[in-house]
């Protein structure tokens, strides 16, 4: 969407911080993971930022490692549905997203719960589709883990297309109707017991950057939340995941791509990088360095020392030390490629882990992260972004304060809501209710 | 009867009939403004019914939108164990208690009727006896899990870099006869340590799960006779499962029409003075005809006539629905070793 600057809008959302070693619980002014204050205080103050929704993410079974419960992270959240409802009831005009795997749970009572939210909120729900095929997850479920992962994203599609034959089921003026799915996934048959949500179809949003991934989301998301990288990279997602609506009859502006950030601010360039190299270092404990690397090698390295070289031996590739979290893709050339770099610049193991782990997205002062922003999105690498805080609950505070309104100032970011609904800061069409025809 | 030995208790449902509840855009609002009403004349709790057949919005996602807007009242949805996942629901009413600290519960319900079945199309609906002892699991589990991260299990210890202390996380391991959960919960202990666990005992299919893991049962009697039998059954029923009775509340659910109530409200206070003076139950769980009217009628006329008799609190003394049922915080049960494992 363009306004009168003829400028691009950039749109934007805020994770609340995650689970794992991004979120820095050491730091004195780290609050409550759990306690709703501390989800209200984040969601007032996107509201105040006049963001477009506030994001939280799922977890469904605490990660192990080595056998036993990964103790050096923050752990432990809410179930997101409800305290979004809660949240409903302290903001206005957010938009609230929930994460909800699509493996372990029903079309029929996720559409329910859904379109309550959409209801409660006057029009402002979304749900982040998420897929999982790990048994290890499905030890908590009646499913158990049996999904193939393959089938993945043919249960997720199924899923969400049954999902949106619920919310279709009532007309626009309000009549119920009858619904019948028969497919290889879902047999199910009755009457929805919700009327039609005040956004008709709330918010889609998939995660996931993988082909599979893309092609579904060009298919039938309205937001791709995916991974930030370089200008140039994103400037390929995006085009080639644009360039896939047309086969689905879409518009390009039909899916906003938000790549999650994370960002430091200084009063100057120079004060925020110092402080980007403290954050890393506060996230790699020693302890972390020594989990991070087992997590590559795939073997107990309990031994050794965080401040002394890596090891000799290599990767064990069939491992299933680390659980509940994404894998290494390929541990071998991690550990070689870790290896050079120690060797290169006589890294210990925990300077190797700080030196090659992820950078922080946008560093630098108010002035310079609201000009990487707007030009990440001039140039067609992302629609907005999918801000990452690093502490609870005041991770937001200052980028509401001090970049939002130099956004506005450069003609990029809204001066107030124009709707109500997420999907009208989202600059989303109308959905087309395809009801009535079974 | 002016005095009682015991507290008498009281609580109201939202949606009678979850049928006939107004499924749309304003159910907010009114919920809102009915729970305000309740949580004014000090009640114990609200329920809210549920069923998946409907038609309605989620009753826990109701009353997690109506806590924010309350203070004190307890807040207790309808909630199915037969089609749903144990991990969930658990963790969804662990989370309603700390969207409104300390103040939520669940009715457990089942969903016998084949058409609700084919909503989900899971499994056929199985008899109502096995309905009601898979519920009985899931109340079970959803204890372990409740209890499977002690109250102490967050330490962020800077010193060694941990968060948690693992050894105060729990698997629980739990199999039923129709599901298994690994654990432990996502969710942290909840501030009520176990929220409040709710059984419709009226059906007597319910009535061994009730007394197995209700802390609040809730009963239908024509005469106080009948609903003292009912208490006294109830009560060794959970002496039978180990439990102290003295941690049960029984109170009788009771559908009342105001506006054709011989009496009125006074008539109503008299009813519920003389019942729960003669002990047969410990509280009244009023199922309005109309919510609107009822409710308001019942806080203006009947509540302020058990306040002179000095039956009823005058003011809420506690924050939680536990402070208000007068039952005790309960220590988790993997808390016992105190050494850890």
């Amino acid at each position: 969407m363009s306004t009168a600057t003829g400028r691009k809008q950039i749109h934007l959302a805020a994770h609340f911080p995650g689970v794992n070693s991004t979120t820095v619980w050491a730091d004195p002014r780290s609050g409550s993971q759990i306690d709703f204050s501390s989800f209200e205080h984040l969601a007032r103050t996107a509201e105040r930022g006049l963001f477009d929704f506030f994001f939280l993410a799922e977890g469904l079974r605490l990660r192990e490692h080595a056998g036993r419960i990964h103790d050096l992270d923050v752990v432990g959240r809410p179930e997101s549905i409800t305290v979004l409802n809660a949240l409903a009831a302290v903001t206005d005009r957010l938009g609230l997203a929930a994460t909800v795997n699509a493996t372990f749970n029903e079309p029929y009572e996720l559409a329910r719960r859904l379109s309550s939210l959409d209801h409660l909120s006057a029009g402002r729900a979304a749900w982040n589709v998420v897929t999982s095929s790990d048994a290890f997850t499905g030890e908590n479920f009646r499913r158990g883990g049996y999904l193939d992962r393959a089938d993945r994203y043919t249960r997720a599609a199924e899923f969400l297309g049954t999902v949106r034959e619920l919310w279709d089921s009532w007309t626009p003026d309000g009549e119920p109707g009858p619904f019948a799915h028969s497919g290889p996934q879902f047999r199910i048959e009755g009457e929805f017991p919700v009327p039609r949500s005040p956004q008709g179809q709330p918010v889609v949003i998939q995660a996931g950057d993988s082909a599979e991934g893309r092609e579904f989301a060009a298919s039938a998301a309205d937001v791709i939340f995916t991974r930030h990288s370089t200008l140039e990279a994103g400037r390929e997602f995006y085009a080639d995941v644009k360039g896939r609506l047309a086969r689905y009859g879409r518009a390009p502006g039909d899916l906003k791509i938000m790549p999650g950030v994370t960002y430091v601010l200084g009063d100057t360039d120079a004060d925020a990088q110092e402080r980007a190299a403290e954050i890393r270092r506060q996230q790699v404990s020693p302890q972390n360095a020594i989990l991070a690397l087992e997590q590559v090698w795939g073997r107990d390295l309990s031994g050794y020392d965080p401040d002394g070289p890596l090891p000799d031996v290599d990767p064990d590739p069939d491992s299933t030390l680390v659980q509940g979290r994404v894998r290494v893709a390929d541990p071998v050339a991690v550990a070689r490629r870790w290896r050079a770099l120690s060797e290169e610049k006589g890294l210990s193991i925990r300077q190797t882990v700080i030196e090659s782990g992820s950078r922080q997205s946008f560093v630098g002062s108010p002035a310079t992260v609201a000009a990487a922003l707007e030009e990440f999105v001039a140039a067609d690498a992302a629609d907005g972004f999918i801000l990452v805080p690093r502490l609870t609950p005041g991770g937001l505070d200052a980028f509401v304060d001090r970049v939002v309104p130099l956004l506005q100032e450069r003609g990029v970011f809204r001066t107030e809501y124009a709707g109500t609904t997420l999907r009208s800061h989202l600059g989303l069409p109308e959905p087309v209710w395809k009801g009535g025809t079974p | 009867m002016t005095t009682s030995t015991r507290p008498l208790h009281l609580a109201a449902e939202l949606a009678p009939g979850s049928g006939r509840a107004d499924p749309g855009p304003h159910t907010a609002a009114r919920t809102v403004a009915l729970a305000r009403l309740a949580e004014a004349a000090a009640l114990d709790f609200l329920t809210h019914d549920d069923s998946f057949a409907g038609p309605g919005l989620d009753a826990l996602a109701v009353l997690a939108r109506v806590a924010p807007e309350t203070r004190s009242v307890g807040l207790v949805p309808t909630v199915t164990t037969t089609h749903t996942e144990p991990f969930h629901v658990q963790a969804a009413v662990a989370t309603l208690d700390w969207v409104s600290r300390g103040r939520a519960g669940w009715r457990i319900a089942v969903s016998p009727t084949g058409a609700e079945a084919r909503l989900l199309g899971r499994r056929p609906a199985p008899p109502a006896a096995e309905l009601w002892q898979e519920a009985g699991e899931v109340a079970e589990v959803s204890r372990k899990l409740w209890d499977s991260w002690e109250d102490d299990a967050e330490i962020r210890d800077v010193a060694t870099g941990r968060f948690v202390d693992r050894r105060k996380l729990h698997h629980v391991d739990f199999q039923g006869a129709t599901f298994s959960v690994k654990g432990p919960s996502i969710v942290p202990r909840p501030p009520q340590g176990n929220p409040v666990t709710v059984v419709d005992a009226t059906r007597p299919a319910a009535r061994d799960t009730a007394a197995h893991h209700a802390d609040v049962a809730l009963i239908r009697a024509t005469s106080a006779e009948e609903a003292a039998a009912l208490r006294a059954e109830l009560r060794r029923g959970a002496r039978a499962h180990g439990r102290d009775p003295g941690q049960l509340r029984v109170l009788l659910s009771l559908t009342v029409d105001l506006d054709a109530y011989e009496g009125g409200p006074g008539a109503l206070a008299e009813l519920i003075a003389g019942w729960h003076g003669g002990g047969a139950v410990d509280g009244f769980h009023l199922v309005p005809a109309v919510p609107e009217r009822d409710l308001e009628r019942f806080a203006a006329g009947t509540v302020p006539r058990l306040r002179d008799r000095g039956l009823f609190r005058t003011a809420y003394e506690g924050t939680t629905l536990r402070d208000h049922l007068g039952l005790a915080r309960p220590l988790s049960q993997y808390a016992t070793t105190g050494a850890g494992a």
